[in-house]
């Protein structure tokens, strides 16, 4: 009660005072992001813009207009990394969701031990990338890996260098992100799956649908909310592919598994090539602030349509 | 759904899905448990005779110590910064009057999404002129950053399961907002604080694009950078990579295992709600 009167006296001080709490609490953490996000993003722009070396001090930073951008244009190997991160966000994220959908399916049932294979799926989802990228390195490796043994036994002369085919570098790349990664997709799925009440199932079942009715007519259109967050996040994490590559493949062999940020990481860092890298951190955020908004758009009609 | 092919292939399903999960990594374990003649035997030996000279020689000749220390100081602090930080910014969005919400929640998310490219070059100017590459801030203070939404989301949808009445039962006794925060809202804030605390330390302890650009000298690198950059003279350190890597896993293994239904429901926060 004395809330509520104190609420039609004075309604507008007390807002304004609450206002300009809730600023002074959000400070911190948006004094953080402008510093060490939002600034960058925008100075990266600007540093597109002009020829910047880094480690030549003496150098001037002269304005080149669209330069690195024409450049970029005409760049084979950035053209050839923009196919193979493509290719590998596809591939990946198609794989992660399909197998994630089966885990979330197979553990959302009741059964014994369910704590430790939910426990064990997630270890490949705690486990460092880098981590993750030695060990499939060395599962692809020549002379000691177990991929050989596993497929040619003590027959020493047909082990491959599986990484260092091209193709196979690639699909070995996918191999450990998938690894890697489904659990978190699996993770998303079945909170989901434990949204659908049990009777939707019970009642369909005693209208006579088959199983496989069942996941197509009940259980998919009301995961649809939780499919699609899922895919949101893996396509996203799945550009920004970084440790895989720079482990397992430094980016070859040919630049067979050369990726959009692995591209930039090398120009930028390892060539000294700030202006031109930064053309191609703009050209990455880009095509990531587009893919997010047109998913956020298919998101929330999802969200809407779930809504009674 | 009882009958019993079906369980059977169930089960082999499960079965499956467990060894993909856990077998590759154990073989790298085993790997670390190796002596050199088996570690570099072809074919390879499956069973390790547990010996753990790859342990002693990782601690003593590749300074893995020196790295854990370094990544326990990085991963502590940028987790305690993070959560101090969205504690705050958590509470102010799910309990304060704020225009544009969904604006601040938004931009959020699409700082936890953008690839860490797109910041790289001025990150490294700015922390390159402040005299901070190589050092535990300048990597600290990237890893809040980029750890916040992530923060900030989790604890925005712990504090807005509390019921109001506590607050509103504060305010009645006379508290101020400063008092109600720190004396009903932090103490009952434990367990999100946990679990966000939890998913900001597993990032910021994996984290390997910012610790490889910003901590180039060897006394500053973390686990992942010491483990990425591992070389012997002549040959690959197979066998002390895999120690290396057993011990950066330990601790989040024991995490996932003592915590894994925090870190479930951490993860999938928002997706159910929406």
């Amino acid at each position: 009660m004395a809330i509520l009167t104190r609420r039609i006296h004075y309604p507008s001080p007390r807002r304004r005072r609450e206002g300009l709490f809730a600023a002074a609490l959000l400070f911190p953490c948006f004094a953080f992001i402008a510093i060490f996000a939002f600034y960058p993003i925008i100075h990266s722009l600007y540093l597109s813009l002009h020829r910047i070396v880094l480690g030549l001090p003496g150098l001037t930073q002269p304005f080149v207009y669209l330069e690195n951008y024409l450049q970029l244009w005409g760049d084979a190997v950035a053209r050839h990394a923009l196919t193979n991160t493509f290719l590998f966000v596809a591939v990946s994220t198609a794989c992660e969701m399909l197998l994630g959908l089966a885990m979330a399916l197979a553990i959302n049932r009741g059964f014994r031990g369910r704590g430790l294979i939910r426990a064990a799926v997630l270890i490949p989802w705690a486990i460092p990338t880098v981590v993750a990228s030695q060990m499939w390195r060395f599962i692809n490796n020549d002379h000691y890996g177990l991929l050989n043994y596993l497929l040619f036994g003590s027959d020493l002369a047909s082990y491959r260098a599986w990484l260092a085919d091209p193709t196979f570098a690639m699909v070995a790349v996918v191999v450990a992100d998938v690894w890697k990664t489904s659990a978190f997709a699996a993770l998303i799925i079945l909170a989901g799956l434990q949204t659908i009440p049990d009777e939707l199932h019970e009642a369909a079942r005693l209208d006579g649908a088959t199983a496989w009715q069942r996941f197509t007519r009940i259980t998919l259109p009301l995961l649809k909310p939780a499919l699609l967050i899922a895919l949101l996040f893996r396509t996203m994490d799945a550009f920004r592919v970084f440790d895989l590559v720079f482990v397992m493949t430094q980016g070859g062999p040919a630049d067979a598994t050369n990726v959009l940020q692995f591209y930039g990481y090398k120009k930028m860092f390892a060539e000294g090539l700030l202006g031109y890298g930064a053309t191609v951190s703009v050209l990455v955020f880009l095509v990531v602030l587009t893919l997010s908004l047109i998913y956020v758009r298919f998101l929330g009609r999802g969200l809407m349509e779930e809504r009674p | 759904m009882t009958s019993r092919p079906r369980r059977l292939l169930f089960f082999l399903a499960i079965v499956l899905i467990a060894a993909f999960s856990v077998l590759p990594f154990l073989w790298f374990v085993a790997t670390s448990l190796k002596t050199q003649m088996e570690a570099t035997a072809i074919p390879p030996t499956l069973i390790p005779s547990f010996s753990l000279a790859f342990y002693r020689s990782a601690l003593e000749e590749y300074h893995l110590l020196h790295y854990l220390k370094n990544s326990v100081i990085v991963a502590g602090a940028a987790t305690a910064g993070t959560i101090g930080i969205s504690l705050f910014a958590g509470y102010a969005l799910a309990r304060l009057p704020l225009r544009r919400k969904p604006l601040i929640m938004g931009s959020l998310l699409l700082v936890a999404m953008f690839p860490q490219i797109s910041i790289a070059g001025p990150v490294w100017q700015i922390l390159d002129a402040l005299g901070w590459l190589n050092s535990y801030q300048g990597l600290i203070l990237p890893y809040i950053t980029l750890s916040l939404p992530l923060g900030v989301w989790i604890m925005t949808g712990f504090f807005r399961e509390l019921p109001r009445e506590l607050e509103d039962a504060a305010r009645v006794d006379g508290c101020g907002h400063l008092q109600t925060l720190f004396r009903v809202i932090v103490p009952l804030a434990a367990p999100g604080v946990f679990t966000a605390a939890i998913l900001v330390f597993i990032y910021a302890w994996n984290e390997f694009f910012f610790a490889l650009l910003i901590m180039t000298q060897q006394p500053y690198q973390t686990l992942p950078v010491g483990i990425a950059l591992f070389q012997g003279q002549y040959t690959i350190p197979w066998g002390e990579i895999a120690a290396a890597s057993t011990i950066a896993t330990i601790p989040l293994v024991l995490l996932v295992l003592l915590f894994q239904r925090r870190i479930v429901r951490g993860l999938s926060a928002g997706a159910v709600k929406g």
